[in-house]
């Protein structure tokens, strides 16, 4: 179980989501979205930065109302709320963009 | 077991029974489906998880016989199993109870059949008739393709008791499904859903994997939230030494929706009642999946931080929020796992349950409710498995069905309940408890709603029902995520404590008064 990047290989755990965290590009990141069937856009994006820089410090995926917040207040109410995350990332703005975003999987009753 | 293997001639129904929203019926029984869910295989656990557990890490290469001797120790152990293994009179009263064979028509997942798995192979080992007949009675032997047939449908097998209440014996099909993960992972062979969050709750003291400073952080943006929304400083207290209350919540409540907004209820409600609380970083969950693989040890261990906590923070009273198997836990196997709690004040409840407390709130006038809040709502309520029949509430006989409903009824105008088959302790699991709400079940979860979501379509038609509260987070999440297969929206899943939050009137206390000043600043 692994993704081809670059000539790469980057193991991916069976859910897709993968297995060392410091092995995340921005290429990775393309190639996951293809494999979920989302093409990134600049919404996608910033979901994806503000999950990094969130797990960067807190060790661990944001709630989605803090990840929502954080969008409306970057990119506009708009962009930021639920509905539209779910829009961008239809099997959940946690699961779905984490995974995309190189971090583990939520785990518990989420 | 061989006529209710797959083959081809009925495999080709295998869809049958997948999910319909054309059918309004929630005990509709489907055509047989053999085999229909014979493939589905829950991701196993890593060895790492295995071994955090004190289990080994991989298949044993004798597990034949360390499955057969633990088999046997728990029949000598568990006095409950062995009956229940030795009763079955195959009468049929069960075979139509469980959501699993409702949604999926697969007869192994009559509970009679799910049981049988172990029985046979407990006859063959365990019976005179069985050691020496063993085609005559049933048995068989425990091969490789047995183990497997274990793992694929007792993990089809959300331990919600509705089988239980039907059988004129009381044979809990859960306490078998219990021992048989238990079995499994004395063997090496582990869930990797339920083994993986009991490994982080003994990390981090969470399911999520939620650290201290990431909790405080999501504390402090739902804080901000709260002052926004009220004008009120609502305080969500952290590791507050010397508070009255401890609450155990689930992480889900830090984390996702609907959860979230029940956890700001619980903190409005504290905060009108003006009493000192608390949560605990340490034990910051509520549930305890040790009760799914059926590990006393690992439940226990689980249960342990909780009193650890009430001791370190000196509380004096502990109160649970809104999470189905965790009040099975609390309510039942508390005292027991982690007790005495002597040290609490025994004035109260030990433990309590959120709803109890809010009620007292209510029905005493203290809490101060508006009702039209919640008139773009016409409410149901799903009563939670392991609340309606693992549980009890309240002060009366019935009070895990009657409290719900008195704050549901307290806080909105507009409430039905679902078909009486369908509720109290007739009620269906959501489709994701008892440790089967993974993704890698997805297609067991959509299947397993069914009677459910059919009850609700049902309600929805007579009484013109818009929204579903409940009152654990698994079945939260469940819905959350079946619901839109089924035509609702996903917020159409609310907590019970959401819609309390949407009618309470705060009331500024003299503290927020003195802290006015920052409250008109971030408005």
């Amino acid at each position: 179980m692994a993704y081809e990047v670059n000539g790469q290989t980057i193991e991916h755990d069976e859910e897709g989501y993968i297995t060392n965290l410091s092995d995340w590009s921005e290429d990775l990141a393309k190639v996951i979205a293809e494999t979920e069937e989302i093409e990134m856009t600049d919404e996608h994006w910033a979901v994806v930065n503000f999950l990094r820089e969130y797990y960067e410090e807190y060790q661990i995926a944001p709630a989605v109302r803090v990840l929502i917040k954080a969008i409306k207040k970057s990119m506009g109410p708009e962009v930021g709320n639920n509905k539209y995350m779910y829009e961008l990332f239809p099997y959940g703005p946690a699961k779905q963009a984490c995974k995309i975003a190189g971090l583990p999987k939520p785990t518990g009753c989420v | 077991m061989a006529p209710l293997d797959k083959n081809d001639a009925s495999g080709s129904s295998a869809d049958k029974g997948a999910a319909d929203a054309s059918s309004p019926d929630p005990l509709e029984i489907p055509r047989l489906s053999c085999g229909a869910m014979a493939d589905l295989h829950s991701f196993e656990a890593a060895p790492e998880h295995n071994e955090l557990l004190g289990f080994p890490g991989e298949l044993l290469p004798n597990w034949k016989e360390v499955a057969i001797a633990k088999m046997g120790e728990l029949a000598e152990k568990n006095r409950a199993f062995r009956v229940y293994l030795d009763t079955c009179v195959k009468c049929g009263a069960c075979t139509d109870k469980c959501h699993y064979f409702l949604g999926t028509g697969d007869p192994k997942n009559m509970p009679v059949a799910r049981q049988d798995l172990l029985r046979s192979v407990y006859r063959r080992y365990f019976t005179f008739a069985g050691k020496y007949f063993p085609k005559l009675v049933g048995a068989r032997d425990l091969t490789r393709e047995v183990l497997d047939e274990w793992y694929t449908y007792y993990h089809q097998c959300s331990q919600c008791r509705r089988c239980a209440v039907s059988c004129p014996y009381g044979i809990d099909t859960a306490e078998i499904s219990m021992a048989a993960r238990e079995i499994l992972d004395s063997v090496g062979v582990g869930q990797k859903y339920c083994n993986e969050i009991i490994g982080k709750v003994k990390k981090t003291g969470n399911n999520l994997g939620l650290n201290p400073k990431a909790l405080r952080a999501t504390l402090d943006d739902l804080e901000e939230d709260l002052l926004d929304d009220t004008g009120v400083e609502v305080k969500i207290p952290l590791d507050q030494k010397g508070a009255e209350i401890l609450l155990i919540t689930p992480s889900a409540d830090f984390f996702a929706e609907p959860h979230i907004d029940g956890l700001l209820g619980y903190a409005k409600v504290f905060h009108s009642a003006g009493v000192s609380w608390t949560l605990s970083s340490y034990a910051s969950e509520a549930a305890n999946f040790g009760m799914f693989i059926g590990s006393y040890e690992n439940m226990r261990e689980v249960a342990w931080r909780i009193r650890q906590a009430a001791k370190d923070l000196g509380v004096r009273r502990i109160i649970f929020g809104e999470c189905g198997h965790a009040w099975r836990v609390a309510y039942s196997f508390l005292n027991t796992l982690a007790g005495p709690f002597d040290f609490l004040d025994q004035n109260y409840p030990i433990p309590q349950h959120i709803l109890e407390f809010t009620l007292d709130e209510i029905e005493s006038g203290r809490l101060k409710i508006d009702k039209s809040k919640n008139d773009d709502y016409v409410m149901t309520f799903h009563d939670s498995c392991n609340v309606a029949r693992g549980a009890a509430m309240g002060r009366e006989e019935g009070g895990q069905f009657e409290v719900p409903r008195k704050v549901l009824r307290a806080v909105c105008n507009h409430y039905h309940d679902m078909d009486p088959d369908t509720i109290r302790e007739n009620t269906f699991c959501c489709g994701g408890g008892g440790g089967l709400l993974t993704d890698d079940l997805m297609d067991l979860r959509i299947k397993g709603a069914k009677p459910r979501m059919n009850a609700l379509r049902k309600a929805t038609e007579e009484h013109g029902v818009t929204h579903m509260a409940a009152i654990c987070a698994i079945c939260k999440t469940q819905f959350s995520k079946v619901m839109p297969k089924y035509g609702y929206g996903m917020d159409r899943i609310m907590s019970v404590h959401q819609l309390v939050a949407n009618a309470v009137i705060l009331e500024k206390r003299e503290t927020d008064a003195a802290e006015k000043p920052v409250a008109e600043e971030s408005t």
